[in-house]
């Protein structure tokens, strides 16, 4: 057996090398975390600019960017990358893997996410930022009535979906293909089981945003006629595709919550979660539904009574499972053993919040009513009740969760529990409020409004609640530099944990798992505990273990994409430089991007990874500290 | 398990011999689901465009189905020379792996060439891709097909290249596997393609 002898790297090369599912983790967290401090500095903007009426610290064209930059940013460069942040800090631990299926799409995923979040906000320095909201409806959004802004969104989101895609189709092999023995899919975690479902829909979800984003594209550089109703294109196809994506998009952040959310519950009730098989059952419909409500956005749009009834009806639906959900988180905190710390805090809060989320989001499903709430505040506190009072609280609960075993440190709970009620108090008060604001008639996506409407005080209380939501992530990131500061201090298992993750070291080892665990029932670490054992059984004896060689080529497979992009946006910027147009224009830039990542999937194929070994002795070594 | 051991044996389905074969081959198939709803979302924006000719060729006007049949019979056939392929892989035969291999290519390029001559012809009659919201669909639609045609030439090329280096092993088995795959894939595509496009072009 040839011995490989692999070059590892050190410092910035490791990271920028690393096809280590548990370092990819905490780049998605940490790219994750700086564009949450971007997308909340504009959404401080937002708020301070409608504080009073007719104030004017942003001008329309301004508003309207930090707007649209503000949904684009939270959605794909925030809310995504921290779900995918979750996956791979627990998913391969949770089901007894050493690693993700294919390690290097791994990497890839995470790099075309950060370069294509990158190239968006790289708009703002060359002409303006994206400025037709996150929806990009046509034809507002085609070249006819607005600057380069929306190539910027149109592309990098291009590049930023790649990865989403990739790491979907890894996550779906990894969960059906390297479960430990014993880990039959009704023994699942169920947070491993909401990553299978996400996963599914991001599969069938996707794909459909690139295509509509490359029609756009294709509008607005090549003078297609895609959504251009001048030359027989139609928008309303555009808001189909953009909400045939749009809808699953919500479950693909809300799932991932749902999971980490019933991690949580049932670890801090000291209870097996209540009614697991129901869940999952909830879990899969929830997919399945999640593909057949998309026209319950576009219920004004004009497509007839039956059309609406139809999708309200479907709509309306989704209530059951989520509801299914509701009960039996409910029913695991029944008469368990609560702990109440920062992690399990957002974790309960997250019930209430989102039950307020789903009872506005069934008001909206119904078509009649729907014309009234249409593009008003009720809306936009309706999503955020969704997605900042579930997707966000839930993310919130996993962090403080996993860190511990993401880091090998435990955040300070104290820092960390004033951060949760800054956070939920700032929440509500932001949001509850503008509700009523909604009803009482104020559209969304306007920039400033006239007073002694009876709008002028629920904004500024929303205001409020905003910089309390400011405070909240200022003493989180506090927290985050305290517990760097410190010595890695976290027992493996801080939480008297139930799943795999809390059987092995914080953090654990790169080849995670010594030996194979063996997986006798749902609960696999809790149940081996009851049995008094201290640790999973082996299911193979001691050998060497197989681990990927690390490459530099998903890096630079992502900046060729990256160079690409500029290449294709620039080619209709007006230059005053010559040579700046004779590279620009001619596509010289665009197509020297993609050969460089066509390039490296070349080398990729025809250089064959055979990894390296980490042997026995090497294994023992190391296991004396764990 | 060292993966480039040479064994005189091969397993039966090489393909699927180790995990990261089993993986790709996998991993491959959600891919192609995801590319379904990536061509399905073509065909509706094709179908929902495809009466805006604005004044234009209209679909009737445009295609010739003889020429398209041509197209059809020659990708269709390679289709079988890539299942030729496999089955020359599970009897361990290198040198008929890259034979067929070889032939996948050269009638790939063939329909290529066919394409690129329909598509001058087309634009001569003055259906351009910025002339209607049909034309603008009509050659996003063939466009991406003919774009997967061309990536699965290259690719396959760049197969029978190394494997004339490396030998049929446990790591090229499933690369040969899932190049087959998709070469199916594509070939599944071109038949909706034929059916919604030219026929009903011609019949609709």
């Amino acid at each position: 057996m040839a011995a490989h002898t692999v070059k590892r790297y050190t410092g910035l090369m490791d990271w920028l090398t690393t096809v280590d599912h548990k370092k990819i983790a905490i780049l998605y967290l940490s790219s994750g975390l700086l564009f949450f401090v971007f997308g909340g500095i504009e959404a401080l903007l937002i708020r301070i600019q409608l504080m009073f009426p007719m104030f004017n610290l942003l001008d329309g064209q301004t508003y309207n960017e930090v707007l649209t930059m503000h949904g684009t940013t939270m959605i794909f460069l925030v809310a995504m990358p921290l779900v995918f942040s979750m996956m791979n800090a627990a998913v391969p631990l949770q089901i007894g893997a050493r690693d993700v299926a294919f390690p290097f799409l791994n990497a890839l995923g995470f790099w075309t996410f950060f370069f294509g979040g990158i190239l968006l906000n790289l708009s703002w320095f060359f002409g303006g930022a994206p400025d037709a909201g996150w929806t990009m409806y046509a034809p507002l959004a085609l070249r006819e009535f607005s600057g380069t802004g929306n190539d910027y969104y149109l592309i990098g989101l291009q590049i930023a979906g790649i990865g989403s895609l990739l790491s979907g189709i890894n996550f779906l092999a990894t969960i059906i293909n390297m479960r430990a023995p014993g880990m039959t899919f009704m023994r699942m975690p169920l947070f491993t089981w909401t990553t299978l479902i996400t996963s599914m829909i991001i599969l069938f979800a996707l794909t459909p945003l690139a295509v509509g984003l490359i029609e756009m594209t294709f509008d607005r550089l090549f003078g297609a006629n895609f959504y251009n109703p001048a030359g027989g294109g139609s928008p309303v196809l555009w808001e189909h595709i953009f909400w045939i994506f749009g809808h699953p998009e919500v479950y693909i952040l809300v799932l991932p919550a749902f999971g980490i959310i019933s991690e949580v519950v049932s670890t801090f009730s000291k209870k097996r979660l209540f009614g697991y098989g129901s869940m999952v059952f909830a879990t899969s419909l929830i997919g399945l539904l999640s593909f057949m409500v998309w026209v319950h956005h576009m219920f004004t749009v004009g497509m007839g009574p039956i059309a609406n009834a139809l999708f309200g009806i479907a709509t309306s639906l989704i209530a059951i499972p989520t509801g299914i959900k509701i009960f039996n988180w409910l029913f695991t905190m029944w008469g368990g053993q609560l702990t109440f710390n920062t992690a399990s805090l957002y974790a309960f809060s997250f019930i209430p919040s989102f039950v307020m989320g789903g009872v506005t989001g069934v008001m909206l499903a119904l078509p009649s009513a729907d014309y009234q709430y249409h593009d008003t505040y009720f809306v936009v506190a309706h999503f955020h009740y969704v997605i900042v009072g579930g997707v966000v609280l839930g993310l919130f609960a996993g962090i403080y969760y996993w860190w511990p075993k993401m880091f090998g440190r435990m955040l300070n709970e104290t820092l960390g529990q004033i951060s949760f009620w800054f956070w939920t108090i700032g929440f509500h008060l932001t949001f509850l409020i503008q509700h009523f604001l909604g009803l009482w008639g104020m559209p969304r996506r306007v920039f400033t409004y006239l007073e002694g409407q009876g709008w002028d005080t629920p904004n500024f209380v929303s205001t409020i609640g905003a910089f309390f939501m400011a405070v909240s992530v200022i003493l989180f990131v506090i927290n985050i530099l305290i517990t760097w500061a410190k010595k890695p201090n976290a027992p493996a298992d801080p939480w008297d944990g139930r799943t795999l993750e809390w059987s092995i070291p914080s953090p654990p080892p790169e080849y995670n798992f010594k030996q194979i665990p063996l997986i006798r029932g749902l609960d696999a670490f809790w149940k081996e505990k009851m049995a008094g054992n201290k640790e999973m059984t082996p299911a193979e004896p001691l050998g060497p273990i197989h681990m990927p060689s690390p490459s530099i080529l998903p890096f630079i497979m992502s900046v060729g994409l990256f160079i690409s992009g500029i290449g294709f946006i620039m080619s209709k910027y007006e230059f005053e430089n010559s040579f700046l147009i004779s590279i620009f224009h001619s596509y010289a830039i665009a197509i020297l991007g993609l050969v460089i990542t066509f390039g490296c999937m070349v080398i990729r194929s025809l250089k064959d990874d055979h990894g390296y070994h980490i042997e026995p002795e090497e294994l023992e070594e190391k296991g004396v500290k764990a | 398990m060292s993966a480039h051991s040479h064994l005189d044996h091969l397993p039966a389905e090489p393909e699927k011999a180790t995990l990261e074969g089993r993986n790709k081959i996998l991993g491959f198939w959600l891919f192609l689901g995801a590319e379904c709803a990536l061509f399905g979302t073509l065909f509706a924006s094709y179908i929902a465009l495809r009466g805006n000719n604005m004044g234009g060729p209209t679909a009737n006007e445009l295609f010739d189905l003889a020429i398209v049949a041509v197209a059809t019979f020659i990708l269709l056939t390679s289709s079988l020379f890539s299942v030729l392929a496999v089955h020359s892989m599970h009897q361990h035969n290198l040198s008929k792996v890259r034979f067929w291999l070889a032939v996948t290519v050269l009638f790939g390029l063939a329909f290529l060439a066919l394409e690129i001559y329909e598509f001058v012809h087309y634009v001569h009659e003055g259906h351009t891709f910025t002339s209607s919201a049909f034309a603008s669909s009509f050659y996003s639609l063939v466009g991406f097909h003919g774009a997967h045609v061309l990536f699965g030439v290259c690719w396959i090329a760049l197969l029978v290249a190394q494997l004339g280096r490396k030998g049929l092993t446990v790591v090229t088995a499933p690369k040969i596997y899932v190049a087959a795959l998709y070469w199916h894939f594509i070939d599944v595509v071109w038949v909706f393609i034929f059916t919604v496009v030219y026929l009903m072009g011609k019949v609709g």
